[in-house]
């Protein structure tokens, strides 16, 4: 009999032992894939099911000092379900996106994304300093390969210097993995917190400052953001879904469990900074996606901006503020996901329709490519913090935790920030009501389009279940995770 | 002062000369080789701040160590193999270099 | 204005530095608990080497992904549409020929060596892999082809894949036996490893092999 906890290591053995699989596999490939969406999906809504309760499973059967940890609470269990359903939506848009002279592409694209589907579970369940830093290695890999996977000069180009950024970000992560290893004697991220709280020496500081710097390097927190646009606006549009929605998410999550865990003794100084910095992100972010005049830009742009939002929210998550501020971070997460990844769908879809990558070349889809505007736009209102999407439910508690901590201008900049979102996306659908000027009409069916509303549905949908979510949450906001 | 510290203090300087190096140069390759220093150094900070065990290292921090190694050649192999297909297709092994770029004042 | 910027570079990079001293000469280290746990758990681990221990049980699943890792490059490289294949060269150099004739079965046994020594000493998978693909760049300079000629890249595929399929093959059998995950029954472990350090060896000295242009 399965021991009951294996759900943990099953659901990152699945996706990769499936990419294995594909590697091998030649025709089946495309029903091999569809088998396995459907399995770990239900997975995760199996893991859903434990309604947060704390699930936990030993590698090896070595306890935790000794060996590895993989663990599950309510944070981890719906950003594992959030994955799952963007992972699904980008694998089926790749079915579409990827064939006939791009079917080669698409053979190689299928065990990468599986490979990235299990990294970013096995980040979302690790209980363990190194193996944190592996799996966030996996996924840096994965992303730069992903992103290259075009080929044309720019997107190498892009992939590259986004390689570089990454590795230094992995080896200041990795430093301070070394100094925290020193000063602990463990790996165990229980075990940390308990030796640092018991501890707390200068030397954690520094180690503190190279895992969270390193981290928002790779979350591209303004200004370290350079190398985003060009990287996620190159890719793919299956690719840039999942890059733009759950690859810098995995590092901010592991800033957020670091946060609330080993490093919460030292978090004081910290979280200003990051406030500032998100802030900034907010802003500037939101200003240069209002400028871009490439549909694909626009989108990358914007994910600086809503990364600015999960990173104001540390300087949040302190006093009478705390719990809605943790609540409406792991919403505004799992909303942006869904969103952002609904968003370059459907991008993809008018770009390809429209033949160009300009704002102004999409005049008249609004008829032409029906779903895919609506997609951009139910993702846009779900982006921009309006009622009844699981964005508005997030924004709401974030400003309602400034209002509580009494942080003024962090309200007042979230606020102008979902007003720049509302601007840049009102500026693209309003042009896809434009007339078109010729009726070219290139070949291109609605698939693309209906994929991409699925998800941005679900975003939508996401926001009539936040209740379920916050009462997953309640354990976590409470007890900060881990203690 | 222990051996021990001395690699710790030698590997805070490696990882300090290799970022400088991975800032300072454009060329891919000259990058990949400071990233593969900086890398070293982590592993000596990790070796030598290891709890100690008498006379034998710390059997994890080597086995971290091997696992890092791992990593670093994968992450090494991966960017020689782009940077080989960008040459192909015509483009600048040498990122962000003022050659490449429009708006450097270095260039007149 | 580049003068000024690699000054500053230099600057930050000598602040930077001298943080990490201070830092690591004023670390205030716990007592060595985990080395003695793992002394303590090498008896029921299947191997008498604590560093393979560490990797191939006690944090097996660390390495796990990390060979997960090592698949990303040779993956990646191939799905990448080149424009010529890379010409085979053969150097005609009789000191390289010499060379490899000794040099490569020299280390293909030495790569044998390393494979089973790792069990009680330094060594195992990831040395014995690292040989063999530099016997296997060796004898690509010396003679310009070194992978029999019908093992082709598509061929080559279920080998670069071995050694990560036998690790999640023998942790699916874990899991559906009812033990935790790469859990090796205290007597079989020694036979476990082996298995997956030999599939190992093969697919990393290929993956590494499958790096060069």
């Amino acid at each position: 009999m399965i021991r009951s906890d294996a759900l943990l290591p099953i659901l990152v053995m699945l996706p990769l032992s499936l990419a294995l699989l594909l590697l091998l596999s030649g025709r089946w490939g495309r029903f091999l894939s569809l088998a396995g969406m459907v399995l770990t999906t239900a997975l995760a809504a199996l893991l859903l099911s434990h309604g947060g309760q704390p699930l936990h499973h030993a590698m090896g059967g070595w306890p935790a000092p000794l060996g590895i940890g993989l663990r599950a609470d309510g944070l981890a269990t719906l950003m594992v379900m959030m994955t799952a359903l963007v992972c699904s939506a980008a694998l089926i848009y790749g079915e579409y996106w990827f064939d006939g002279a791009k079917a080669e592409q698409g053979r190689q694209f299928r065990p990468l994304a599986w490979l990235l589907w299990a990294g970013v579970n096995a980040l979302l369940l690790a209980d363990d300093l190194f193996n944190l830093y592996v799996t966030l290695e996996l996924l840096t890999l994965l992303a730069a390969g992903l992103a290259a996977l075009m080929a044309t000069q720019a997107a190498l180009t892009a992939a590259l210097r986004y390689l570089m950024v990454a590795l230094i970000a992995s080896t200041a992560f990795l430093l301070g993995v070394a100094l925290l290893y020193g000063a602990t004697g463990t790996l165990a991220l229980e075990l940390i917190s308990i030796r640092v709280a018991a501890n707390p020496q200068p030397v954690l500081v520094v180690a503190m400052a190279l895992m969270v710097g390193g981290l928002a390097l790779k979350a591209a927190l303004f200004p370290l953001h350079g190398w985003l646009p060009p990287a996620h606006g190159g890719a793919a549009p299956p690719v840039s879904a999942l890059l733009s929605a759950l690859v810098v998410k995995a590092s901010f999550y592991v800033v957020l469990r670091l946060w609330m865990g080993p490093l919460a003794p030292l978090t004081g100084g910290v979280g200003p900074v990051l406030g500032v910095l998100g802030g900034m992100a907010i802003v500037w972010g939101g200003w240069q996606a209002l400028r871009q005049h490439n549909l694909k830009m626009v989108v990358a742009y914007s994910t600086v901006a809503q990364m600015g939002y999960l990173f104001l929210a540390f300087d949040l998550l302190q006093g009478a503020g705390y719990a809605s501020a943790l609540n409406g971070m792991v919403l505004q997460a799992v909303a942006h996901g869904l969103a952002k990844g609904a968003m370059f769908l459907a991008a993809g879809a008018l770009v390809v329709a429209a033949g160009g990558y300009r704002v102004d070349q999409l005049q008249g889809m609004a008829s032409r490519q029906p779903l895919a505007v609506t997609a951009l736009a139910v993702a846009g209102i779900s982006l921009a913090g309006m009622p009844p999407t699981a964005g508005f439910a997030g924004k709401w508690l974030l400003l309602q935790a400034a209002w509580l901590n009494g942080q003024w201008l962090w309200l007042a900049v979230m606020l102008a920030g979902s007003l720049l979102t509302a601007s840049y996306l009102l500026k693209v659908v309003a042009v896809t009501f434009l007339p078109a000027p010729v009726a070219a009409s290139v070949g291109c069916g609605q698939r693309l389009g209906g994929v991409a509303l699925m998800l941005a549905l679900l975003a939508l949908l996401a926001g009539f279940a936040v209740m379920p979510m916050l009462q997953l949450l309640a354990p976590v906001a409470t007890t900060g995770g881990w203690l | 002062m222990t051996s021990a510290l001395g690699y710790a203090i030698a590997g805070a300087l490696l990882v300090a000369m290799g970022l400088a190096a991975m800032l300072l140069h454009h060329h891919l390759v000259r990058r990949l080789i400071a990233f593969n220093i900086m890398g070293g150094g982590v592993f000596l900070v990790l070796l030598g701040l290891a709890p100690g065990h008498g006379e034998q290292a710390d059997p994890v921090a080597q086995a971290l160590i091997l696992t890092g190694i791992v990593v670093a050649v994968a992450a090494t192999g991966l960017a020689l193999a782009l940077a080989r297909r960008l040459h192909q297709a015509g483009g600048d092994v040498r990122l962000d270099h003022p050659s490449s770029r429009e708006d450097d004042d270095d260039q007149k | 204005m580049r003068v000024v910027a690699h000054r500053l570079i230099v600057a930050g990079c000598t602040v930077v530095g001298l943080a990490l001293v201070y830092a690591v000469v004023n670390v205030q280290g716990p007592a060595p608990d985990l080395a003695l746990a793992v002394s303590g758990a090498l008896a029921e681990s299947g191997v008498s080497h604590p560093v393979t221990a560490v990797l191939l049980n006690f944090r097996a699943y660390d390495t796990l992904l990390e060979v997960a890792v090592m698949l990303v490059a040779p993956l990646v490289a191939a799905a990448l549409p080149t424009t010529a294949p890379a010409p085979a060269k053969p150097t005609n150099d009789p000191v390289l020929q010499a060379l490899a004739a000794v040099a490569v079965p020299l280390a293909l046994l030495l790569a044998i060596y390393l494979l089973l020594i790792g069990a009680s000493r330094s060594g195992g998978a990831f040395h014995a892999a690292a040989v063999l693909a530099g016997a296997l760049v060796l004898l690509q300079l010396a003679t310009g082809r070194s992978l029999p000629a019908w093992l082709t890249p598509t061929r080559q595929q279920p080998l670069l894949i071995l050694g990560l399929a036998l690790f999640c093959a023998v942790g699916w059998l874990s899991l559906l036996l009812g033990g935790y995950f790469l859990g090796y029954p205290p007597a079989w472990a020694g036979v476990m490893i082996l298995v997956i350090e030999s599939g190992l060896t093969l697919s990393l000295a290929l993956a590494l092999w499958r790096l060069m242009p």
